[in-house]
């Protein structure tokens, strides 16, 4: 590869057209300045109208832009090419592990679906104040690294326990905001919540491999709510067998 | 193609933004078939990207905050030209639709006492500007946008809320008696076309800041909804009002927030001087968004701009230190760090005014119902609403105040579920259309499917936005703008006539992109038309030949009637309920 060029290997897949998929390979001068990758994309398609790839807000706030490139999962929009290339090379697939609508694009149904099977909204049925419910800073500040989380998915498609159990296992983005429930002072169905997670599956099929926390794009940490999680899981069952005893 | 399906629903929100799920959230409650037709994931939507916070007057950081100081500032922030019945009910319904947020989940920040976090944001005063800098603006640290638009879309899912997500809504439906039916919308999945009929449609489609070609907005806000009832034949309001951000990153367009300025920044020239004590003495760099952003470009063509080229100003936030920095802007300094190359902690950040909001839109009443206009008399259009940007109600005027937004959002958005409830339940709604008036609102998607010549999207995208960019920016003339529109006459053919390559169905986003650059188009034009008849200096709309305010002539919103390309006059109100109207004055900082 001539130093000057930049060669972008690119996943297709046109259900229309293609019985399988395939890898592209566009060969073109390299950028004067670093660029993103999502830039890089945008390039190619003003070339090849037909790349599909989503992309809303290009700075990393709106989790459109999810993709595999070069071998780990990131956010496409603040992901500098230079930070990527290897050997004047960058190969783009999309996320591992859901069913592809078209090249870049992934049915993210069952992700989604995992998603509000946590009950990702704040229960708390007592009669709210004219005003806020009352928070402490200190209270707030438990909710700090949960609730950033931008549902890009990157952290769940690249765990090996979703891949082979994505219908079971919730998986890292819905167990951060899972998580995130839990840890909130104003939520008041902890009991419920964690009686939902306690089969085998929901989240002990996390085994601590620590890919979601590798990928993750916003800097945050979904094993280490999954082990709060497994601790109050545990905490909660000797106290069932502790009140049961007397 | 023509013969496609039709799905019925009593309403129906165009938009999952803030306020098209707030809407929403309302109606899922209602028992009525709702769906939300959203053109991608709604967490995706523009609201996302808020970040400094929803301004209210919930008396946390001032146990005397009064909603009439709110209003005070907020109308002239708006330079005189904000409905006053509209602003009245934005800032005395806002703490009920803040503390339903809070109810709801959001993550708002807090002080020690447990109240929500509120920091001092521009235009923001204490009694009636007499009373100095006032603390409005609710804040979730520097993701109030992202806390706000994950809390509705957590609320709608667990209230049952139907999505019609990445579905994209093409044009309006409307029967023999002008009544808005429903749209035309197909899955960008799959391609499958669909009349999405309802008694009610609500347009909450955001706004369009890609018609420049430097713009905070996300890919996605190119103006939809607002096309399409333009399209309709249905009239925009104050498209002249675009608001410059006075801190965009320089080169990536990325907003940084006006809370670093709340927060104890400032603006420094290559000189390292604080220029805004100079224009604005008594706020400096928290006066009005317009005003600093004014100032910023004056420096620049005066030479004082800093870097190679004196191109750009920069924002100076070091000296708040790494605390403040990483609970109150965590946000601004993870994306000065990517896009900048700068840790604010230690270097300031290279800003320039950026295209950030459209104050115009839509005109509705504060129940989002829009309206028409008919020989200079306002008449509602049964089945049509809007709402967010996409709406003109008016509470921004002139120049929106920062904050603002998110306000609209919740307040509107919940007014116009209620609204849409009410009516719907006691017997209201529209007639139904003819597959001749479903036929006609399907030729423009047609036309494309069956292009095969023609311009090319991206090509002509990056005309239409240097051109609006070169001749309706921060700073506007006459002449230059004659010279614009003349370009704009030439586009509109290429715009017309996009060829479209690639037919499949499966998510081709490129189908969906040149049907964007048509919304644009059309929005970009009312833009310019509106920009060249105000010949008067007013909030955002800044002309170096005519530079002063002119409230004989023009103390009043303009009309953009797309049928005949001409603008006219309306009156603004100046009749709030429950206080004395606010008089015109020099608008000062």
């Amino acid at each position: 590869m001539f130093r000057n060029k930049l060669e972008i290997s690119l996943y297709r897949y046109n259900p229309e057209e293609d019985k399988f998929p395939y890898m592209k390979k566009y060969v073109i001068d390299k950028p004067e300045r670093d660029i993103m990758v999502l830039d890089l994309l945008n390039l190619l398609k003003e070339e090849d109208q037909s790349i599909s790839y989503r992309r809303s807000c290009r700075e990393g706030v709106c989790g459109s832009d999810g993709m595999n490139i070069n071998g780990k999962n990131g956010l496409a929009c603040i992901t500098p090419i230079s930070e990527v290339i290897k050997r004047n090379k960058i190969e783009l697939r999309p996320l591992p592990g859901l069913p592809v609508i078209r090249d870049l694009v992934v049915d993210m149904t069952e992700f989604y679906s995992q998603y509000e099977k946590i009950k990702p909204f704040l229960q708390n049925e007592t009669t709210a104040p004219e005003q806020e419910r009352l928070q402490s800073p200190e209270d707030r500040d438990k909710l700090d690294g949960l609730y950033e989380c931008i549902l890009c998915a990157c952290c769940s498609t690249s765990c090996p326990s979703f891949w082979w159990n994505p219908d079971k296992f919730v998986g890292p983005a819905a167990l951060l905001q899972a998580y995130r429930f839990l840890a909130d002072s104003r939520d008041l169905k902890t009991q419920e919540r964690l009686e939902s997670l306690s089969d085998p599956f929901s989240v002990y099929r996390c085994h601590g491999i620590m890919n979601c926390v590798n990928v993750c794009p916003k800097g945050l940490n979904p094993n280490k709510a999954i082990g709060e999680i497994k601790s109050m899981l545990h905490k909660n069952k000797k106290d069932i067998i502790v009140s049961d005893g007397a | 193609m023509n013969n496609i399906n039709t799905i019925e629903f009593d309403a129906l929100i165009i938009g999952g933004g803030g306020s098209g799920m707030r809407a929403s959230l309302e109606l899922a409650k209602s028992g009525l078939k709702t769906a939300v037709v959203s053109k991608v994931f709604p967490t995706r939507s523009h609201t996302v990207s808020a970040q400094g916070g929803i301004t209210c007057a919930i008396a946390s950081a001032d146990p005397n905050d009064d909603w009439r100081w709110h209003m005070y500032d907020t109308v002239k922030g708006a330079d005189f030209i904000g409905d006053q019945d509209a602003i009245e009910y934005l800032c005395s319904e806002g703490p009920k639709a803040v503390f339903e947020l809070e109810h709801m989940g959001l993550p708002f920040s807090r002080f020690e006492n447990g109240r929500i976090y509120q920091r001092p944001f521009g235009g923001q005063s204490k009694d009636f500007g007499k009373g100095g800098q006032a603390s409005r603006t609710c804040a979730a640290a520097d993701r109030t946008g992202h806390a706000l638009l994950h809390t509705l879309y957590q609320n709608n899912v667990k209230e049952g809320a139907n999505f019609l997500n990445e579905w994209f809504a093409v044009d309006l439906v409307k029967n023999s008696k002008d009544e808005v039916t429903g749209v035309i919308a197909f899955s960008i999945e799959n391609g499958e076309v669909a009349y999405l009929k309802a008694q009610a449609t609500v347009l909450a489609t955001g706004g369009a800041g890609r018609i420049y070609a430097s713009t905070t907005n996300a890919l996605i806000n190119t103006g939809d909804g607002l096309a399409m009832a333009l399209r309709a034949g249905y009239p925009a309001q104050d498209m002249e009002m675009w608001q410059f951000h006075p801190t965009g990153i320089y080169g990536a367009g990325s907003l940084v927030t006006e809370g670093c300025r709340g927060e104890g920044g400032y603006l420094i020239n290559k000189d390292g001087e604080r220029f805004m004590e100079r224009y604005a003495p008594n706020v400096k760099d928290l006066a009005g968004r317009d005003v600093v952003a004014r100032s910023m470009v004056l420096e620049i063509l005066e030479g004082r701009g800093c870097g190679e080229n004196n191109d750009y100003i920069f924002l100076k936030l070091d000296h708040l230190g790494a605390d403040v920095l990483n609970s109150k802007l965590p946000g601004i300094c993870e994306l000065s760090r990517t896009f900048a190359h700068v840790d604010p902690i230690y270097e300031p950040i290279p800003v320039v005014p950026t295209c950030h909001y459209m104050m115009g839109g839509t005109p509705t009443n504060i129940s989002g119902q829009a309206y028409t206009r008919i020989n200079n008399e306002d008449y509602l259009i049964p089945g049509l609403f809007s709402v967010g940007e996409a709406a003109c109600v008016s509470v921004h005027g002139a120049n929106r105040l920062g904050g603002n937004s998110l306000l609209d959002l919740v307040v509107f958005g919940r007014a116009t579920g209620k609204h849409i409830q009410e009516e719907l339940k006691s017997g209201g709604g529209v007639a139904s259309a003819t597959k001749g008036d479903i036929d006609s609102s399907l030729e423009r998607l047609n036309k494309l499917n069956e292009s095969n010549s023609g311009f090319d999207t991206a090509d002509v995208k990056k005309e239409l936005q240097e051109c609006m960019q070169n001749y309706f920016g921060v700073f506007r003339r006459g002449e230059f703008m004659k010279q614009g529109l003349d370009q704009l006459k030439d586009l509109k053919d290429k715009v017309d006539n996009l060829h479209l390559i690639d037919k499949s169905d499966a998510f081709n986003t490129s189908r969906v992109e040149a049907i964007e650059l048509q919304n644009l188009f059309d929005v970009a034009e009312a833009t310019a038309i509106s920009a060249y008849e105000r010949n008067e200096s007013r909030g955002a709309h800044a002309r170096d030949d005519y530079p002063d305010r002119d409230d004989e002539n023009w103390l009043c919103h303009t009309m953009f009637d797309p049928k005949s390309k001409l603008v006219s006059k309306r009156e603004v109100n100046f009749n709030p309920s429950k206080v004395e109207a606010f008089p015109p004055k020099v608008r000062t900082y």
